[in-house]
């Protein structure tokens, strides 16, 4: 009964690696950074193996040595020896306090560099000028107002392929979290504060953003399509809508802030001056408005 | 246990009564435990209060348009001197035979401390008066929310003290009412220290503006 | 502010707000369900008063045990309260499992409102008032015991957090039947949750259950600290504890200091939602940031509240069914404290996403990596306790293995998240969701049922059955791997927490992979109820009278089984670690004492149920804004403070001739009793007296 048991476990542990591993063939054909589209996921995919690879060195002598204990120093065992007093060794002890010391030291070092690499408002490099998005996220629907444009388009972002995107972020109602997995990480977004957000995407393709942070009833339905096209493609759709859709004034935008859920996006061929930052300053009565991290902008 | 009970910090009854002190060890122990978790209570209560002094007044009355500073400053005199009146409250629990002593000095505190809590309803009266209500801002809700939890804390030891003094009209100074005004002099004492922080943070640091 | 004056009868309670009306005016599918738990609820509470009835059980109730401020009492109490909430939130679980397993491209059972308070409620119960009443219950019935004292400092303070957190626990049971609960998750954030985006009663409900809860818990982290620091058996040094005491010491200090963050937050959030006030309003200057750093301020900590007891179980499990001591004894206990004094520092790691930039975010994450250091070294120290023992693998144990290597895939995921851009990509994601239940399943509630599994004969005097305890590990444990390791497959997917429908057909295997995992999950949970009444059943074949089933090496197994009101006939002395085994190698584990004295144990006292019905009638009137009842409950609760501090006659004696009449007839039976060696500890040999091997 107890070898059953042992080996039961064993095949548990095995069963348990190898679902973990089996997901990442399914995985790639999905929405997550682990199917990056863009220079800021991949490097988060990578960051995320390279500490798995690390932490691995603390973590596989486990999985070895504790079938292999359970095993030499059963009840019934005839080869381990049984020291019930023994309770202490000094080069054991260096080793167990020293590896995971060692190993946070490397993997805290990956982390201060990496942090800074990916801080969502580190501008990316580049030789053209960022194209500039702001997004104001509603109950229970994106807005997005391209401010060099005059456009804007509602649960739909057009970005350009190769090009930095920086997105400006607000909420005109609660807090709500921006992403587009396969291009990167999120930001919080915040009524009366502006966040940021610098992604790019490689290629030209579809790729699905949401709200992570939840925010009520239509908090499932509250998600938005990212096109990312050539500029060529971009500056005609920018023109297009520009000629041929209704204005985004006050009457559009009370529309909008209701809350609901659109069947379908929307697009705007021109919109109330300062809209985006008259949406920040109505939360706050006017005053200069902080940047979340208390920094003015 | 059968060693000598240690001293805790403040008053200690080892010379006039070792059964009361030897008694006194976990619950006084205890109590400075509670008090610590207060304590957090109060620096949580300022931490909110500091983030949200200044950029919280939303266009709203500052701290220099509503604080009354003279009105503060007969507060913390009322409450320093009740601290003193414990004090002595405490020396003629552990050193006078006579009962009145003690009575008189818990008296006069609980009437330093009705004075202190009357002007500080005045002060939110007159402040509510001007706009300068709670709902108007982050800052003054900040503001409220910290100094009126140290008034109801207050407020509770008002009432703990009128409870104190029926205790030893009914019971007497056996070893429990000993040991509970014990610890309603930390609780006081420890109010007073609140006060003395509120006053400097809020009331000085808000007018001089810094 | 609200327009009811003080006098009216209900408040905002309406006749619609019953559930059963609602099902009947609304009968979807999900009011239909809503309405099914609400009358489990109701026809489970009738149930049991009938049953008491019939067996003329209230009077036992209330004298020997409602009214009761012994620490054992009690103990067991908390732990019934988390085993009913653990059946009502794990059901919750399993209804999201199954409504997210059907609803790609599909709305499924559930509207969303419905699902927005079954998380709520679901974390809310699985953290406050299952986890946190459990480890409670543990450490009440255990720890004075390891420390040879009669009871903790503070019994009927001891009685009164009891008393809270049931009160919390009742508003949470109250709401499944008379309004709804709070759609805000258990972190509960504005804004929200402030007045403007959830006017409803919801939020309320959260906010004095939980305030109810969090008061208790404070006063009980001053009471097990108190406890811990002078209740000590003579000669018990703090370096002579055994380890599940050090971890209740470190999760007592945590309780005391991180309980007051929570109960601001709450009172700030009630006053905005009350008061108008704007600490965390979007406009007039609200910040809703401080709620996230007050919230996580107290919400890390209390994840190591749950775990540092778990550890300690872990602790002791493990060496006594190694026949070993403990390996590294002083590491572990500089390893605990590290983790509680850590344990402020790395709160931000909550909200790495909220803006704060690289310089924080990054501190932070070092400060969270730094923590698995001393968890690492707990884990490597459990295995060396193994290595040169002798294993035995009881239930108890094989929970404990398994948490070994589940444990530290939640910690890998953890220091994965630890990262903050990796966390840009996997906050709340469900690999977030898989993460920290990848923590609390194998940790806290495996903890918990080890700690079930291995001091019950010495709480109720006879063995539970081990073949249903294997059986429900091996649900538990397969049920936990096929339910959340496809959630880390879907956060990796770009699949979020809180989704009541999904839009991607890839993800629908894993959702019923994960559904299935659920059911066995849930059948775990079942058969630990099979293992409770088939071992009552056969409770006189399963006696342990002597009292130490395990070869036990602390002093809980020296007394009797169940124990003696006052734990010890004589307070023991104590020369080293692992008193008790000492004890037995120096053949004076029964040796009768020389001196006997009389016992002062603590009176009953009403006044822990009276303040526990007054704080359900506080916070149920804070709920509906009913204020008469709101001042009522008020002068009840202090009322009975008050007049019970009038009270002088607050112990009983036992005379020492009583004390040595039971002490030398249970030794008599001890030394009748014939010894049961290891191989036969799960026989009907094993009366509960060990085999000394000099």
């Amino acid at each position: 009964m107890r070898r059953h048991q042992k080996l039961t476990k064993i095949l548990l542990h095995s069963t348990g690696g190898l679902l973990l591993l089996t997901f990442s063939a399914a995985a790639t054909a999905s929405n997550g950074f682990i199917n990056p589209a863009g220079p800021i996921a991949e490097a988060l995919r990578d960051h995320l193996v390279s500490i798995v690879l690390v932490m691995a060195v603390v973590i596989v002598p486990l999985f070895i040595a504790l079938p292999w204990t359970l095993w030499r120093y059963r009840l019934r065992t005839k080869s381990g020896s049984y020291q019930p007093n023994w309770e202490f060794s000094w080069p054991l002890e260096i080793l167990i306090w020293g590896l995971p010391v060692v190993i946070v030291a490397i993997l805290g070092w990956n982390l201060w560099h990496q942090s800074y690499e990916l801080d969502p408002y580190k501008p990316l490099a580049a030789t053209e000028a960022p194209l500039e998005i702001q997004a104001i996220a509603l109950d229970w629907k994106w807005v997005f107002i391209y401010p060099d444009q005059n456009v804007a388009s509602v649960n739909e972002v057009m970005i350009v392929a190769g090009r930095p995107v920086r997105f400006r972020l607000t909420s005109g109602t609660v807090m709500q979290s921006f992403m587009i997995p396969r291009l990167g990480g999120q930001i919080y977004t915040m009524a009366g504060m502006e966040t940021q957000m610098n992604l790019l995407a490689s290629e030209p393709g579809q790729f699905r953003g949401l709200n992570t942070q939840y925010n009520g009833m239509g908090f499932a339905n509250q998600k938005f399509m990212t096109n990312a096209m050539s500029q060529a493609d971009f500056d005609a759709w920018a023109t297009k809508t520009s000629a041929s859709n209704p204005p985004l004034n006050d009457a559009a935008w009370a529309l909008l802030a209701k809350p609901s859920v659109l069947p379908a996006p929307q697009s705007f061929g021109s919109v109330a001056e300062g809209l985006f930052n008259g949406v920040i300053a109505s939360f706050t009565g006017g005053h200069p408005h902080m940047k979340a991290d208390g920094a003015d902008l | 246990m059968n060693r000598q009970p240690v001293l805790h910090p403040g008053l200690n009854l080892g010379s006039t009564d070792e059964y009361s002190h030897a008694q006194s060890e976990p619950v006084i122990f205890g109590f400075w435990v509670f008090l610590m978790a207060d304590l957090v209570l109060f620096a949580i209560l300022f931490a909110t209060y500091a983030s949200m002094s200044v950029q919280g007044q939303a266009g709203g009355p500052s701290p220099t348009d509503v604080f009354d500073l003279s009105s503060a400053f007969i507060e913390t005199m009322l409450l320093l001197s009740s601290s003193i009146t414990f004090g002595m409250a405490s020396l003629a629990l552990k050193y006078k035979a006579d009962r009145s002593h003690l009575v008189f000095w818990l008296v006069l505190t609980f009437c330093l401390g009705a004075g202190f809590i009357g002007m500080e309803v005045r002060d939110f009266w007159i402040m509510t008066q001007q706009g300068a209500v709670p709902q108007r801002s982050g800052f003054l809700s900040a503001f409220y929310m910290l100094v009126a939890t140290h008034g109801i804390h207050v407020t509770a030891g008002l009432c703990w003290m009128v409870v104190m003094l029926l205790q030893l009209l009914v019971l007497g100074r056996t070893t429990q009412v000993k040991l509970r005004l014990m610890r309603l002099a930390l609780f006081w004492h420890m109010l007073d220290i609140v006060w003395v922080c509120i006053f400097t943070f809020v009331y000085l640091f808000g007018v001089a503006a810094l | 502010m609200t327009s009811e004056s003080f006098f009216s009868l209900l408040g905002t309670l309406t006749p619609q707000d019953i559930s059963f009306v609602q099902t009947f005016e609304n009968p979807v599918m999900s009011e239909f369900i809503d309405g099914a738990a609400g009358s489990v609820l109701v026809i489970g509470a009738i149930t049991t008063a009938v049953l008491l009835t019939y067996y003329r059980g209230w009077k036992t109730l209330w004298f020997d045990w409602l009214t009761s401020v012994d620490h054992k009492k009690i103990g067991i109490m908390y732990i019934v309260v988390a085993f009913v909430m653990l059946a009502r939130a794990i059901i919750e679980g399993v209804l999201m499992r199954y409504q997210q397993s059907i609803a790609v491209n599909d709305p499924g059972v559930l509207t969303p409102d419905h699902f927005g308070q079954l998380f709520s409620t679901h974390g809310s119960i699985m953290i406050f008032f299952m986890a946190m009443p459990f480890i409670t219950g543990v450490i009440n019935y255990i720890m004075p015991q390891q420390l040879g004292a009669r009871d903790v400092s503070f019994p009927l303070l001891n009685a009164i957090s009891l008393a809270l957190t049931t009160a919390g626990a009742a508003l949470v049971m109250i709401s499944l039947v008379v309004g709804k609960f709070s759609t805000g998750g258990w972190t509960a954030y504005p804004p929200y949750t402030g007045i403007e985006f959830s006017p409803g009663e919801g939020v309320d409900y959260w906010i004095w259950s939980i305030s109810l809860t969090s008061i208790g818990t404070t006063l009980t982290g001053v009471n097990f600290a108190t406890t811990i620091y002078k209740n000590r058996a003579p000669g018990m040094t703090l370096f002579r504890m055994p380890l599940f005491c050090w971890t209740s010491l470190c999760t007592s200090v945590l309780m005391i200091f991180a309980m007051a963050p929570l109960t601001i937050a709450t009172l700030m959030l009630a006053l905005d939602r009350y008061a108008g006030f704007h600490f965390f309003t979007n406009d007039l200057g609200g910040n809703m940031m401080n709620y996230a750093n007050l919230f996580w301020l107290f919400g890390h900590p209390e994840v190591y509240i749950l775990i540092l007891p778990a550890f300690g179980v872990f602790s002791e499990v493990i060496s006594t069914f190694s026949g070993k001591t403990i390996y590294g004894y002083k590491s572990l206990v500089v390893a605990t404290m590290s983790i509680a004094v850590l344990s402020f520092t790395v709160w931000l790691h909550h909200f790495f996403t909220m803006g704060q930039g690289a310089n924080l975010n990054a501190i932070f994450g070092i400060a969270t990596m730094l923590i698995g250091v001393p968890t690492g070294v707990k884990v490597y120290d459990w295995l060396l306790t193994m290595v040169r023992g002798r294993i035995r693998l009881t239930t108890a144990m094989l929970f404990s293995i398994m948490f070994l290597v589940t444990f530290v895939i939640g910690g890998l995921t953890g220091v994965i998240l630890a990262n903050p851009p990796v966390d840009f990509a996997a906050h709340n994601s469900l690999f977030l969701v898989a993460h920290f239940h990848n923590m609390v399943i194998p940790g806290v509630l495996f903890g918990m049922i080890a700690s079930y599994q291995f001091w019950f004969p010495k709480a109720f005097g006879f063995r539970l059955a081990e073949s249903w305890g294997k059986a429900s590990f091996w649900c538990w444990s397969i049920g936990f791997y096929l339910t959340f390791m496809p959630l880390y497959a879907l956060g990796l997917m770009g699949a979020m927490r809180r989704t009541v429908e999904w839009f991607r057909p890839e993800y629908l295997g894993w959702l019923q992979a994960s559904f299935v995992g659920a059911l066995l999950l849930f059948s775990g949970f079942i058969l630990l109820i099979v293992q409770l009444i088939v071992s009552v059943r056969q409770s006189d074949q399963r006696r342990v009278p002597a009292g130490d089933p395990w070869d036990g090496r602390s002093l809980e197994w020296s007394n009797s089984a169940p124990p003696p009101e006052y734990n010890f006939a004589v307070i023991p002395e104590v020369s080293g670690q692992d008193a008790f085994t000492r004890l037995k190698q120096q053949g004076q584990a029964y040796a009768s004492p020389t001196d006997y004295e009389d016992i002062a144990v603590p009176k009953n006292s009403i006044v822990a149920p009276v303040i526990g019905v007054g704080a359900i009638g506080l916070g149920f009137a804070l709920v509906w804004h009913i204020w008469w009842l709101v001042a009522v409950s008020f002068i009840i609760i202090w009322g009975a403070a008050i007049a019970r501090s009038f009270v002088t006659e607050t112990e009983r004696v036992i005379p020492a001739s009583k004390v040595r009449a039971d002490h030398e007839a249970w030794l008599q039976q001890v030394r009748e009793s014939a010894t049961a060696p290891r191989e036969q500890e799960d026989t009907s040999t094993n009366v509960g007296r060990a085999e000394v091997i000099a």
